[in-house]
């Protein structure tokens, strides 16, 4: 599932300030009545990007997507696609084409059909129509089921099919409501792979939308959170895992240990934080923009604690607290601990099995001391 | 098993009920004797007396007439109308549209057919047009009531259909009229013909709208066997029954398996 490591500052366009986005959505708000589907979202995309909308449902991913198909119309806002503005443009005089969630393949038309009909739209030469639709076919590995029925097609099938019928016409923007959503986890894995390829190997932008983080994160060159119609965070599938910038980001992606607490030292370069419910005090390696007495969010994730019979030394007393084990769920690879402070509070703590079989692993109802690195955590003050 | 024997014997009557006036009419016609109520033998010879008969004739070609212009002109005023009922889901008029439409399902016949014949009679007083009453009149008539059918039949198969096919059509370079005819008509065509059987069927039928609406030399089939079993009723109207059963539940049977035939395909697809 690994990406090809892409380091080279060119790959990264959003990084480059003077890189000329190719999708720009500025302030778009869509308004259904009173209520806001959409509200004042803005957002670059780059060429040749993989970029995920990730959201909950009506989180307004799905809107902003028939947004730039043409679909909706926003309220207010502007959607400019390769320079162009496409507001007043009908969706089908755009460049862009959509991969539906339930697919729509045409039901009265076999594959080779469907694959074509946008081909016919452009009144294409039936010679080059053929072409292109072999080359599409073997694509996407159904070479041999040109003449079918989309009835007789299986989930996966129908899935590429409906690929291979939106990249029929070269479209320089594609974009995909919910791909793998119908399909079941394994074949999600294997397709989620196909997918990134074909979109490296043609170098099509695409948009995603999903509510799968875990695929989000696997497919997306960078990745915007969703959240009632706003934009919560872009970034980096990294980003935004490790550094989320709100406790809503923090919490919809992967699981996550919240705790509050109150600022006591605010230096430049570090940051002592109490929290009576950890009972102990958080101490972080860098500054963070906050004031003494300050009420703010801590966050960490669970892989990112350590378990230990013994009390670990911290230099600044800080960043150990004790608890006991209550529920210990193995899952083969690495085991998921629920730990009880004294405070009442539970912590979620994984830890990888690297022994075989270990007779001397931590227990049920064992007292734990839970340790983590200086900047193992997150602030967050929203 | 105590219900074992209930449930067969319920169904039984209850087609009992239901058909066996039908089946000894049917047994009937063909009946060798001159009386209705006695059998005296199988025969075919109503049949053949029937087709001998020029009066019949005249109104059977003319009812078909009627029904296929009528089920015609329904299928396409339901089917716009069905259409804009759901698809264009938001303009000013649409629940008056939505109840006009299917008014005539409830409407009494007499009703319909008096209000038909007094409009007629108006617009010939003022327009000139149509100029008496005939094949044109019923035809004008019949479509009126059949469109609410169609309507309904239409209307059901395209509330079910998946818009976002037409979205993808669209999405694929297909203009609004282009995805009627390329994605929305063919998928939508097995509710068109049951519909327009239907709507043959029905106007094949009427009798009551058709006897207010018609006007001299213009009888429909209905018409002349009411007026024929008023003086008595005759084996050969017997035998004419017998057809028309035949055609109409023929004419139901194929609507009701082409839509059979398009639910599954729908629901796996």
């Amino acid at each position: 599932m690994a990406k090809k490591p892409q380091l080279a500052i060119d790959t990264r366009p959003w990084r480059d300030p003077d890189a000329k986005p190719f999708v720009r959505i500025k302030n778009v708000t869509k308004r259904f009545g009173d209520v806001y589907a959409v509200s004042d979202v803005s957002l670059d995309i780059y060429k040749s990007e993989l970029f995920c909308l990730l959201g909950g449902s009506g989180s307004g991913k799905s809107t902003l997507l028939r947004m730039l198909a043409g679909f909706e119309q926003p309220t207010s806002g502007s959607i400019e696609i390769d320079g162009q503005d496409m507001t007043e443009v009908a969706p089908y005089n755009r460049p862009v084409n959509m991969m539906f969630q339930s697919y729509a393949l045409f039901p009265h038309m076999n594959v080779e059909q469907n694959i074509a009909y946008g081909l016919k739209r452009d009144h294409l030469p039936p010679a080059e129509i053929n072409n292109r639709v072999a080359e599409l076919l073997s694509l996407v590995k159904l070479q041999d089921y040109g003449k079918r029925r989309p009835h007789q097609l299986s989930g996966g099938q129908r899935q590429r099919v409906a690929l291979a019928r939106a990249l029929a016409k070269r479209p320089k923007l594609l974009l995909l409501d919910e791909p793998l959503g119908a399909l079941d986890k394994k074949l999600r894995e294997e397709t989620q792979f196909e997918l990134v390829k074909i979109q490296e190997t043609l170098g099509v932008t695409f948009i995603v939308v999903t509510h799968d983080q875990e695929e989000a994160m696997s497919l997306a060159t960078r990745i915007g959170v969703m959240n009632s119609g706003e934009i919560a965070m872009i970034g980096e599938p990294t980003d935004i895992y490790e550094f989320p910038n709100s406790k809503f980001v923090a919490g919809f992606i992967g699981s996550v240990n919240m705790v509050e607490g109150i600022v006591i030292e605010d230096e430049p370069d570090h940051v002592r934080i109490r929290s009576g419910e950890l009972g102990c005090d958080i101490f972080v390696g860098h500054g963070v923009d906050c004031a003494p007495d300050q009420i703010l969010w801590w966050a960490i994730r669970p892989e990112k604690i350590t378990l230990s019979r013994d009390k670990p030394e911290n230099a600044e007393d800080a960043n150990v607290t004790q608890g006991i084990v209550e529920e210990i769920g193995y899952l083969g690879d690495m085991s998921v601990y629920q730990v009880r402070l004294e405070s009442g509070k539970h912590i979620r703590v994984t830890q990888t099995n690297t022994v075989r079989g270990n007779p001397d692993s931590i227990t049920w109802d064992e007292q734990v001391y839970l340790s983590w690195d200086d900047n193992a955590g997150s602030v967050l003050t929203v | 098993m105590r219900r074992g024997w209930f449930l067969p014997i319920a169904a039984s009557l209850g087609f009992a009920f239901l058909y066996a006036p039908i089946v000894s009419l049917v047994v009937f016609s063909f009946n060798e004797s001159n009386l209705v109520t006695v059998w005296s033998g199988f025969s075919t010879k109503w049949y053949g007396a029937l087709l001998a008969d020029p009066q019949m004739l005249g109104a059977a070609w003319l009812s078909v007439q009627v029904a296929f212009a009528a089920a015609s002109i329904a299928l396409v005023l339901g089917t716009l109308c069905a259409v804009a009922l759901v698809r264009f889901r938001k303009f000013r008029g649409r629940t008056v549209l939505a109840g006009t439409a299917s008014a005539p399902l409830v409407m009494p016949d007499v009703i319909t057919g008096l209000a038909l014949l007094l409009l007629f009679v108006a617009m010939e007083a003022t327009l000139g047009w149509p100029a008496g009453r005939g094949l044109m009149t019923i035809v004008i008539a019949h479509s009126t009531f059949c469109t609410a059918y169609v309507v309904v039949v239409v209307q059901s198969r395209l509330s079910d259909l998946d818009l976002s096919l037409e979205e993808a059509a669209m999405d694929l370079g297909a203009t609004p009229i282009r995805v009627f005819f390329d994605i929305t008509l063919p998928i939508i065509a097995p509710a068109l013909v049951s519909g327009w059987l239907l709507a043959f069927t029905l106007s094949l039928d009427d009798l009551v709208i058709a006897s207010f609406v018609s006007g001299p030399g213009s009888s429909t089939l209905p018409m002349v066997i009411f007026s024929k079993v008023r003086l008595g009723v005759s084996p050969d109207v017997n035998a004419l029954a017998t057809i028309i059963i035949g055609i109409v539940a023929l004419g139901v049977l194929a609507a009701t398996l082409l839509q059979l035939r398009s639910r599954p395909r729908k629901a796996r697809a």
